[in-house]
């Protein structure tokens, strides 16, 4: 019996048909996603085990009672808001939670403890469209659909990796545009991705040169007169002032050829249905904000807004960013879409709560929040479901901050991740599949998450987990529900009670609607759209196109470091890396380098690259290619402590925050790189865990265990070596060992089954991993089992291509030169593609660089 | 009028020489003596007799139906006592004078007898022929046994006599078994097979005395005081040609009866085939080069052209259930490498010695599948450089999937195929709408 949910990961917001046994299929009813599913949401059965999990509370790292463990937070919160202050203590929680979650969260802050330090890594993912939107709306309004993707004659993606971070989303377009081949994408991002290869047109921008970018386009729309002069008049203020403030752009900042700007520019200027999607590459800058006022300033001076396919888009990354947002669960925002600084908002707020108080000003924003815990401000934070340690800028510096704060609160769903270690309390709560309650996605679309699995251990929802520790700070009363609907019948409530001050959160709709029936439901209503007609949210009812100025284009000292994500990981791990199938696309760290950079700093293909900034220090392994430009890096940010010795990439990244919005500028890094001189480089599988005691250590999950990635420069005893990589014990060892050349290959059997296989080399291990990593558990041995590749006869798929259906690239390659000329025609011989479709990008490549040699490099 | 050839023995050598010979329809008069009341036999399959897996019949190689079928008259038991080159004669033991054309030796090898004090004691054998064998099977389960040599034949002997519940000892000189097929690292492998058949090894042991009572054997003592109390010794220590016949009749004898490419002895019309052969300095204890000789003999005695070329020592065996290979040169050294494969739990070992980029020796224990590639890699001295990272895996391992030759990033590895040299990248569509 499957139950209807949504994804637990990115802003699409997919509707998902799960049942407890693991299956996991899109639920074809649900309007972001019609029945499909992306690698990752394809998935999610294999993250729901109980591996790792957090099933009891914790003290000191040793079990406790609920009781104990809510008396203590609730004791030392009271206690630090006694002596020092509601400003004292913190809260940093996250767009995973939902939007029950967020609401009591936000209302035991700001309404009872009396603080507005409650931020959210949603600071770190859209905080500068917030901002945008605010700066140009009057308020925080997502004003299209969707479906303006299908309909749209021009889709413009700036800073988005569409096809790996928002697939379905990808799919849509590239579906739209197969049967619409009119339908034109342009790419505007510094590195070429798997988005590139949907687009018509790839503007290799420089980094943050979005702004020169589109104030030239504004100046170029003025030049040819597509200034929708009838919208502007009528909506729109400082119109012209913006137009001025472009004019004094050079688009030849942006980095592109001039050529290639004008061909955008007419092509953007020559189509009316026009859609700017936007994600991370524009939010997180520290001229994000204003990146997202040059977007809109185009779509409001031209009134392609709110009309069936154009708009400006901003994409979220996390499920519930946007429920987060509408509760209020940001520093600077009350709750609602109500402004702390209004006194109007605030009383009207707090006497809908009953509250003691209501924070009459915004709170720390997350970077802001972390530095005020390392200067000794926060006396107590509670951190929840999400991992600072790992995602802020300066993360070492972050984790420093945290062990800093005399009392740190955890809830999380694992027992170990890089935050929780630095816990004085853990708080188990329930995860995906164990929790009720609702998310908003990109579209405003309010959907169920529904449990279709029982709470493990002792574990509580988040929700339930705020509102016992109020009860034991002494609110009892104003945190009294019986479940997940009566908050959000309470909120719902607030929004009626808010009504009349004409915010665009109109939540009337739902006013009526059982919560256990709610089917996905945009708000204020389905395929409503925002601003068509004007109706902004500033006081004079008028948007605002703000004069934008492009930063200066400061040249470095170093290589540019932009971060970001990878097609089959979430975050940091804490859920995907469950996944054997997500862990073999990209199993480890790695850093895309041009290969002029790299032949300059001496690195080859598949090095272990060494990136400093200040003191931190992190390895990556090498990625050569053009895909990035040069003097410029990218490296994914997924690695913790837990998967890594030393590739939480965030921690080489420290270099300030949008001004506005206080969202971290994390594609932005200033670093050296160097080849690590590693004397040894490994291979380990395992049945058990392995544990990251190498220099460089990157540890997945296989469907038969574990895999490592390993390199050193010291002269390990191979043998003492392997005892600290894994706790297998009452196993024999077999070698293979060429002193001389330096490789050994060992594997660890217990009885007749094999348990573990080492492999070390002073160059890159050359083996068939996969094909390694199949032969744990087997009874294979000997010879056959160290050699790490298959012998006469048999085939190594090679590394992973397509996650869902296991097709490797050397399965794919052979199915080329035997025929197969398109990816269906690939997708019917090897099943590639034929699941989530997420693959379809590189399918697509493997094809060119096959089928047409002389276009490869 | 046929010609007479008169052959020395009834071993596995001259048994082969005869087969060819009349495989080839000649018509010589064969006359076989053996010193063994019998005829030829697989000396190899004595041990299998031994512990009770064949029996004596079982290893014969040619009955007397087949000696009858071709004319050969057999004297069995019967020791030739005298040769006269000039009058080609040979006088047999009970005094019949016999002409030849062609004489052959095989006279094979005796069983060295260590001379320590005792050694003539009852009880006291070598592990040779049939008779041999007999004694040890005779002996009763708990009694004792003292094998002096760990190599082959001791080993065997060793594990024959334990497999019949014999308490068993073997006593060897050197640091390891089998000391000249087989590194420290396979003998010690080797050794642990045997102890865990029941079998005591002591190594590295020099035996001093073997005391008696009675006449009859009682223990050995070493030197280091050890006494090894035992029912029956057996030595085997090593054999030495069988030469004493060759050196009365004053053909050319070094350390065995020497005998050019033809395999012809100093005397034009005496041949020599077997172990009691020393050629171009060699001597000979395995069964291949034996065969290989007995090719030539042939051959030589049917007027054909033919040359005795020694191969490539490699040796391939079963011992005592284990197999092992060893071929080539594989003592450590200046310049050499080693590439070892062990797997201790499972009994099996492989070592490649290497020489720049060629292979030069190789021992293999417990599994010996891959030793004919091998022995080839060695014999051709193949250069293999580029394979030296997969070759212990053996000849299935070469040249197949090639291993990813990139970690775990190599999916996206994927070549782009668009994109230009500024980064822009154009569909044809875009670039025709632009045109």
């Amino acid at each position: 019996m499957s139950v209807r949910t949504t994804c637990p990961y990115c802003g699409v917001g997919c509707g998902v048909l799960a049942s407890s046994d693991g299956t996991i299929q899109g639920d074809p009813e649900h309007p972001a996603n019609y029945g499909r599913l992306c690698s990752k949401g394809s998935a999610l059965g294999e993250t729901i085990d109980l591996d790792g999990r957090l099933l009891a509370p914790q003290i000191g790292g040793r079990r406790a009672s609920w009781d104990d463990a809510l008396d203590l937070v609730a004791e030392r919160f009271s206690q630090a808001i006694a002596e020092h202050g509601p400003d004292s203590v913190a809260f940093y929680v996250s767009g995973q939670l939902l939007t029950e979650d967020y609401y009591v969260a936000n209302k035991l802050m700001k309404g009872f403890i009396g603080s507005a330090n409650i931020d959210t890594n949603s600071r770190l993912c859209m905080a500068s469209s917030v901002a945008g939107h605010k700066r140009a709306f009057g308020t925080d309004t997502v004003p299209g659909t969707y479906a303006d993707l299908e309909e749209a004659d021009l889709i413009v993606l700036v800073g988005s990796n569409l096809a790996w971070c928002h697939p379905v989303l990808h799919q849509r377009i590239a579906a739209a545009k197969e049967a619409r081949p009119a339908m034109r994408v342009v790419n505007v991002d510094p590195r070429r991705t798997a988005t590139s290869e949907l687009a018509d047109l790839h503007l290799q921008i420089a980094p943050d040169g979005d702004i020169a970018l589109f104030n030239g386009l504004l100046a170029h729309l003025a030049d040819v007169e597509a200034i929708d002069l009838d919208y502007v008049t009528a909506h729109v203020n400082g119109c012209r002032e913006a137009i001025d403030a472009a004019r004094k752009s050079d688009p030849l900042e942006s980095g592109l050829a001039a050529f290639d700007l004008q061909e955008f520019y007419r092509l953007w200027a020559g189509t009316k249905k026009v859609v700017t999607v936007y994600s991370q590459g524009v939010n997180q800058s520290s001229c994000g904000s204003d990146k997202v006022n040059a977007i809109l300033n185009c779509h409001l001076a031209t009134g392609r807004i709110g009309t069936p396919g154009s708009g400006p888009f901003s994409v979220t990354g996390q499920p519930n960013a946007m429920g987060g947002r509408e509760v209020g669960g940001l520093a600077n925002m009350l709750a609602n879409h109500l402004d702390i600084e209004n006194a109007d908002h605030r009383d009207a707020v707090q006497g809908f709560w009953g509250s003691p108080t209501i924070s009459a000003k915004p709170g720390l924003k997350a970077v802001d929040l972390f530095e005020a815990c390392a200067s000794g401000q926060i006396k107590a934070l509670w951190v929840m479901s999400t991992n600072p340690a790992v995602s802020l800028p300066d993360a070492d510096g972050v984790a420093e901050a945290i062990r800093a704060v005399p009392f740190v609160a955890v809830t999380d769903i694992l027992e170990r991740t890089d935050t929780g270690d630095l816990a004085d309390v853990l708080l188990p709560a329930t995860g995906w599949g164990e929790k009720d309650g609702t998310v908003t996605n990109s579209e405003r679309r309010i959907s169920r998450q529904r449990a279709f699995l029982p709470a493990p251990g002792e574990a509580r929802p988040d929700w339930k987990i705020i509102c016992d520790v109020a009860a034991h700070m002494g609110w009892e009363d104003a945190f009294d529900y019986a479940g997940p609907a009566e908050v959000f019948a309470e909120y719902l409530a607030l929004s009626g009670a808010t009504r009349d001050f004409g915010r665009d959160l109109d939540l009337s709709l739902f006013a009526d609607v059982d919560y256990a029936k709610l089917i996905p439901t945009q708000w204020p209503q389905d395929d409503q759209r925002f601003f068509a007609k004007g109706g902004f949210y500033h006081p004079d009812g008028k948007a605002k196109m703000l004069p934008v100025v492009a930063p200066s284009q400061a040249a470095g000292t170093g290589l540019r470091l932009n971060t970001g994500r990878v097609r089959d990981q979430w975050h940091t791990m804490t859920r995907t890396g469950k996944s054997p199938r997500l862990g073999s696309h990209l199993a480890e760290p790695y850093v895309e380098i041009h290969p002029v950079d790299a032949g300059a700093l001496g690195i080859g293909d598949a090095d272990i690259v060494e990136l400093s900034a200040g003191r931190a220090e992190g390895l990556f392994r090498a990625l050569i290619t053009p895909k990035v430009a040069r003097g410029n890096l990218f490296a994914p940010m997924h690695w913790t402590r837990q998967r890594s010795s030393a590739s939480w990439v965030n921690a080489l990244v420290d270099v300030g925050t949008d001004p506005v919005s206080g969202q971290p500028a994390l594609k932005a890094g200033q670093v050296q790189a160097q080849r690590f001189a590693a004397s040894w480089y490994g291979f380990m599988a395992s049945a058990s865990s392995i544990e990251t005691v190498a220099k460089y250590s990157a540890v997945a999950r296989t469907k038969t265990g574990w895999q490592a990635e390993l390199a050193g420069n010291d002269r390990p005893d191979w043998l003492e070596l392997i005892k600290h990589l894994t706790s297998t014990t009452g196993t024999d060892a077999s070698f293979v060992e060429d002193r001389q050349a330096g490789t050994i290959r060992i594997a660890l059997t217990r009885g007749d089954t094999l348990q573990a296989l080492f492999f070390a080399a002073p160059e890159p291990v050359a083996l068939a991993r996969a094909h390694a990593v199949s032969l744990i558990g087997t009874e294979t041995g000997g010879l056959d089992a160290l050699a790490g590749f298959p012998g006469a006869g048999q085939v190594a798929p090679g590394a992973t291509v397509c996650a869902c259906m296991s097709v490797g690239i050397n399965t794919l390659r052979q199915a080329i030169t035997d025929g197969a000329t398109s990816v269906e025609a690939l997708g019917a011989c090897t099943g590639a593609g034929t699941s989530c479709g997420s693959c379809k990008p590189e399918l697509k490549a493997l094809l060119l660089e096959q089928t047409s040699p002389l276009a490869a490099e | 009028m046929r010609k007479r050839l008169i052959v020395i023995g009834a071993g596995m050598a001259t048994g082969r020489v005869l087969e060819r010979l009349f495989e080839a329809g000649d018509d010589y008069d064969v006359t076989l003596f053996n010193a063994e009341p019998r005829g030829n036999y697989d000396r190899i399959m004595l041990s299998p007799v031994l512990a009770g897996e064949k029996l004596f019949e079982d290893i014969v190689t040619h009955d007397s139906g087949w000696y009858e079928s071709h004319g050969v008259t057999c004297r069995f038991g019967e020791k030739v006592v005298q040769i006269d080159r000039v009058a080609k004669t040979v006088t047999a033991e009970n005094g019949d004078l016999l002409s030849y054309d062609k004489l052959l030796f095989g006279t094979g090898s005796n069983p060295f007898m260590i001379p320590l004090p005792g050694h003539e004691l009852d009880g006291v054998i070598a592990y040779r022929d049939f008779e041999d064998t007999e004694r040890m099977m005779a002996m009763s389960e708990g009694s004792k046994c003292v094998v002096i040599g760990g190599g082959l034949l001791g080993l065997e002997a060793a594990a024959g006599m334990a497999a019949r519940g014999v308490d068993v000892t073997v006593v060897h000189l050197m640091g390891h078994l089998m000391e000249r097929q087989l590194d420290e690292a396979a003998g010690y492998l080797l050794r642990k097979a045997l102890v865990d058949k029941g079998i005591t090894v002591i190594c590295q042991a020099n035996s001093k005395e073997i005391l008696g009572e009675d006449g009859k054997v009682r223990a050995l003592l070493l030197d280091d005081g050890t006494e090894l109390p035992c029912d029956l010794l057996v030595m085997a220590v090593g054999i030495r040609p069988n030469v004493a016949l060759a050196q009365n009749a004053e053909l050319r004898v070094g350390r065995g009866l020497v005998v050019n490419d033809q395999m012809v002895t100093s005397d034009p019309d005496i041949l020599a085939v077997g172990e009691c052969v020393e050629h171009r300095g060699v001597l000979f204890g395995l069964v291949a080069p034996l065969y290989d000789q007995a090719e030539v003999v042939a051959r030589t005695l049917l007027g054909l052209d033919a040359v005795f070329e020694q191969r490539e020592l490699s040796t391939k065996l079963k011992v005592t259930g284990c197999d092992l290979f060893s071929a080539g040169d594989f003592a450590d050294g200046e310049g050499r490498e080693s590439i070892v494969f062990r797997d201790p739990s499972r009994g099996i070992y492989r070592r490649l010695v290497i020489e720049g980029t060629r292979v030069v020796g190789a021992v293999m224990y417990g599994d010996t599948s891959d030793s004919g590639w091998f022995y080839g890699l060695i014999k051709s001295n193949a250069d293999i450089a580029e394979m030296r990272d997969t070759l212990i895996f053996g000849p299935s391992y070469q040249g197949v999937t090639p291993p990813d030759p990139f970690p775990a990033v190599a999916a996206s590895l994927l070549k782009s195929s668009s994109a230009g040299g500024n980064g822009l990248i154009k569909n044809e569509n875009l670039e025709r709408r632009a045109a």
